[in-house]
């Protein structure tokens, strides 16, 4: 196939670009709400030990 | 334990990233046969070699946790084939944008390096129910490493088995002559390829700092119950 011209080519090279990030910032966002669960349990286990003493 | 050197990673990481992105907008030509269409080649062949090197790297450590009994490296090893699939999921569709932008077709069946490389992607699907459906997690990190070894053994394997094969419709990238790839390009390519790898440490090491945070939580509450 002859190449795309360059308005045609973007289009599939920003999709594929955009991919990428997409797949990258789900990740990170899936971690980072992870470790907001385990900060908010280490808060409540902190509460339970203070109740404790 | 796994979050040291964590921060300089995360920012060497970032670099490198903003890097690859110029290097691939601002500095490598435009290929004479494809076009602009060919950045795609920077994002997609270097996310390739970085998730089949994972899968490897998976089944390295499979083997280093039967070795030991030391569970952490079976961890270490779900980790690592856990982002590879993540990466092989951008590999497939990077691949399938590339493809219908160049061949006219979203997917080409009679091509072994599209093919071979669904195939490693599908046998790595299977790991996650394998896994999943042990609940000894002795038992669990055993069959998963054994899983993760022959499974990371295949990759090579079936490397050099499309390599073997005649029918060329893909572009070879890493051969003994370099690919053919001009300066700028193979510096670019380089540099991307430096970025996924850099990228995919940063992201292995993080999931497991939170896999760690959230196991050493778990036994704390256990020992206040």
């Amino acid at each position: 196939m002859p190449a795309l011209p360059l308005d045609e080519a973007g289009k599939y090279v920003a999709g594929a670009y955009v991919v990428f990030v997409a797949l990258i910032v789900i990740y990170v966002a899936i971690i980072a709400a992870k470790i907001a669960r385990i900060d908010r349990d280490l808060e409540d286990l902190n509460e339970l030990v203070k109740e404790r003493r | 334990m796994y979050s040291k050197g964590l921060k300089p990673l995360s920012s060497a990481t970032v670099v490198a990233v903003g890097a690859a992105f110029a290097l691939v907008f601002f500095y490598a030509p435009l290929d004479a046969d494809q076009g602009f269409v060919q950045k795609i080649f920077y994002v997609h062949v270097p996310m390739a070699i970085v998730a089949l090197g994972g899968f490897v790297a998976g089944g390295v450590m499979g083997v280093i946790n039967l070795r030991t009994r030391d569970p952490s490296w079976d961890l270490r090893s779900y980790v690592a084939i856990h982002l590879s699939i993540i990466l092989g999921v951008g590999v497939l569709i990077t691949g399938s944008i590339w493809a219908r932008a160049s061949w006219g077709h979203w997917w080409v069946w009679d091509e072994p390096v599209l093919v071979s490389f669904l195939v490693v992607f599908l046998l790595y699907c299977v790991y996650y129910p394998l896994r999943f459906s042990i609940e000894d997690p002795e038992r669990q990190a055993r069959v998963s490493s054994v899983f993760a070894i022959a499974a990371g053994a295949f990759v090579p394997l079936n490397f050099m088995a499309v390599r073997l094969a005649e029918a060329y419709t893909h572009p070879r990238v890493l051969s003994q002559t370099g690919g053919d790839l001009p300066g700028e390009m193979r510096l670019t390519f380089l540099v991307a390829l430096a970025a996924m790898t850099l990228l995919f440490i940063t992201l292995w090491k993080l999931e497991l700092t939170s896999k760690n945070a959230a196991a050493q939580l778990k036994r704390l509450r256990a020992k206040l119950a």
